[in-house]
């Protein structure tokens, strides 16, 4: 009997769409850094990964972030790194930048600005959606 | 009384039940994610300017620069005060409200 190894790489994988949606602020939370850790880390398992911000996530996207006076981590510059994970699907929603009064020219890396109407198609054909 | 707010305004309604409890001659300063209340170009903006009459507000600087909000336009009249201001202030009210 022939048993499918899991970790066989010549054996067929299965890729799944995932997806990370964003929705809390920097800092005030752990949320926002908790997000990026996790999807750094599934970005190794070649699967078909996405990110969204919506809400107050857009605001983890912010330029010119300085946490010198707060003491805390500046993680907006790791976002830079997720085009080097290959996490290419980066997704901000349109009506979330305009309610805070922000433009994509605002943000730390370049991003694909969707209406609610267009993200909410893009969220329908996901396989999973984690939320943080 | 002195108000601290430091929840966004766009998740929570502390600065909503804030303005509606806080007296003539209130002072709220805007912590943590709560500076986002001091967007100017924010749709909360609005809420905020309505009690600049009768009411102070302030912000703290090191939130504000945490969030990379140093270079956007803050609500004209809001003071930025830093940590020895915060202390300032809780000193010199007698009585401080959080709203968690």
């Amino acid at each position: 009997m022939s048993e499918m190894n899991e970790f066989d790489e010549s054996a067929p994988t299965v890729v799944k769409r995932f997806m990370y949606v964003n929705r809390r602020a920097p800092y005030g939370t752990i949320y926002a850094l908790e997000c990026l850790e996790v999807v750094l880390v599934a970005a190794a398992f070649d699967q078909d990964v996405s990110v969204v911000f919506l809400d107050d996530g857009v605001c983890q996207l912010k330029k010119n972030q300085d946490t010198t006076g707060i003491g805390m981590k500046n993680f907006s510059k790791t976002y830079g790194a997720l085009d080097d994970y290959d996490v290419e699907k980066i997704y901000v929603e349109k009506e979330s930048l305009a309610a805070r009064g922000l433009t994509a020219d605002d943000l730390v890396i370049p991003v694909e600005v969707l209406a609610a109407d267009d993200l909410r198609e893009v969220m329908a054909q996901q396989d999973v959606v984690i939320s943080f | 009384m002195l108000h601290l707010i430091n929840k966004s305004p766009f998740e929570r309604n502390a600065l909503d039940s804030c303005l509606r409890m806080a007296k003539s001659g209130s002072a709220i300063l805007l912590i943590e994610d709560g500076v986002y209340a001091a967007l100017a170009k924010a749709a909360h903006a609005e809420k905020i300017i309505r009690r600049m009459g009768d009411c102070s507000f302030y912000v703290l600087g090191p939130d504000v620069a945490a969030r990379g909000l140093s270079d956007a336009p803050l609500i004209e009249g809001i003071d930025v005060i830093d940590y020895e201001g915060f202390v300032d202030m809780v000193a010199e009210h007698d009585a401080t409200q959080s709203w968690l």
